[in-house]
């Protein structure tokens, strides 16, 4: 995925965040289609980026790449 | 990417943050107890309960449940019936001294089975209140809304043009390096960079919704405008009535006209939502969408007769779906706390972004980024123990 001089490519760089808010993006729509199963998927959906935002930012070790 | 164009990214997502954060901020702080109003109204007791019974219990006639309401302020113009969707047992009345004004009004919460009053609750005062006027116009009415919407537009600018600057500073970071042991500068950037990612669409969609939102006094005097004037055409120079119908036979007309919805709010005569010749009977679907998008029935005020309904045009349409977007109340209370806690990652990218620019006044963003493009100096720097 590293290209010259170990820089990544736009696709590489923006591969997560999308990934967050594709989920996001869904998380919010499939509770408004509906009660029961449609919340939960919300939910799980909704709390990748809470997880995601609090595990990177508050964890202590720094992974070099 | 030019370094140019980069620099006037930079150069916007400076100004429409710097110029928006501190309302920003106040709008996420006084958001976050708002998420949970219903909540804090059960605990503090100011939330009115209905008394358990029977769920076979019918119904009291809606003509006796106003006149009880009347009754207190005889003197004064019901205007809205209205209810939570949860809560069918309990109707809120709102009585004004005319039929539009929004001051001092009087709200009379009455029992739909026994039609007695079960009391007074007040809207506009307390912590609550507070936070909400706050966060929905600063106690400035519309220009208030306005203003706040033309911050949230900022706000939206700010995120499209942080995705921009996003990739310049991520060429050689894997997605949520946080440098922890480099500078503080670097770990307030890193933190900026990734909560800014993970929130990226929730602040997104929450902001734009937020935008719309301070647009709905606008769109209803404009639907009123375009489709109400059209449905009571008929009634245009006839005088107000002075005497009304039945409010229960009303009702059974409109719920006729809409068997498969419920009751949703009731407007008067002469009030915003109906004209002086009508009841404007407001339908709401069952699913948590389609219990948002209303769908008004004009029942004739005199004769309990249907003279009009009509389905929601876009913009107004687009004005209720975007509600609950912006409120998180559609999904229980797991949504409610997951919205809260984007809502605090968001109040972290506001305070983050706002310390980098303090302390870097002397090297702005523009020359930041430009850097990060060229050769990533702040990576190197990082690489190299120092």
């Amino acid at each position: 995925m590293n290209g010259v001089n170990g820089q990544r490519s736009l696709a590489h760089i923006f591969r997560w965040p999308m990934v967050l808010a594709v989920a996001t993006l869904i998380g919010l729509l499939s509770a408004l289609i509906g009660d029961g199963l449609w919340d939960g998927i919300s939910w799980a959906l909704l709390v990748l980026p809470v997880v995601t935002g609090f595990y990177l930012g508050w964890r202590r070790t720094i992974e070099e790449t | 990417m030019s370094v140019k164009s980069l620099r006037n990214w930079a150069w916007v997502h400076k100004w429409s943050s710097l110029v928006s954060t501190l309302f920003m901020l106040l709008l996420c702080i006084t958001g976050l107890p708002l998420i949970f109003h219903h909540e804090i109204g059960h605990l503090t007791g100011t939330e009115v309960e209905a008394p358990e019974m029977p769920a076979s219990t019918p119904y009291a006639s809606m003509d006796d449940v106003l006149a009880s309401a009347h009754a207190l302020y005889p003197s004064r113009h019901v205007q809205f019936f209205f209810r939570d969707p949860d809560e069918t047992n309990l109707w809120m009345v709102s009585l004004g001294e005319t039929p539009t004004s929004e001051k001092n009004n009087k709200v009379v919460a009455v029992d739909a089975r026994t039609a007695k009053v079960l009391a007074q609750p007040k809207f506009d005062e307390g912590f609550m209140y507070v936070m909400f006027k706050l966060h929905v116009d600063l106690f400035a009415g519309l220009p208030g809304k306005l203003f706040l919407g033309a911050m949230g537009i900022l706000l939206v600018t700010a995120i499209v043009s942080g995705v921009v600057l996003y990739a310049p500073f991520m060429r050689k970071l894997e997605f949520g390096t946080v440098r922890r042991d480099r500078s503080p500068r670097l770990k307030w950037l890193d933190l900026h960079n990734l909560l800014g990612a993970v929130t990226l669409l929730w602040a997104f969609a929450v902001g734009l919704t937020g935008v719309i939102n301070t647009w709905a006094d606008l769109v209803i005097k404009f639907w009123q405008y375009d489709q109400m004037t059209q449905m009571t055409a008929p009634y245009k120079n006839l005088p107000p009535p002075k005497k009304f119908g039945s409010l229960e036979q009303s009702v059974r007309t409109a719920q006729a006209r809409e068997p498969a919805m419920r009751l949703g709010f009731i407007a008067f005569p002469g009030t915003v939502f109906s004209s002086p010749h009508h009841y404007g009977v407001f339908m709401r679907g069952t699913e948590p969408l389609t219990a948002r998008l209303f769908k008004p029935v004009l029942i004739d005020a005199q004769t309990a007769q249907l003279t009009d309904s009509r389905e929601l045009p876009w913009y107004v349409t687009a004005l209720l779906v975007s509600q609950p977007l912006h409120f998180g109340d559609y999904g229980g209370m797991p949504l409610k706390i997951l919205w809260a806690l984007l809502d605090i990652i968001t109040i972290i990218v506001l305070w983050s972004g706002l310390v980098l620019w303090w302390r870097k006044r002397k090297q702005p963003l523009e020359a930041m980024a430009a850097e990060a493009n060229i050769n990533d100096v702040t990576t190197a720097a990082a690489r190299k123990p120092a």
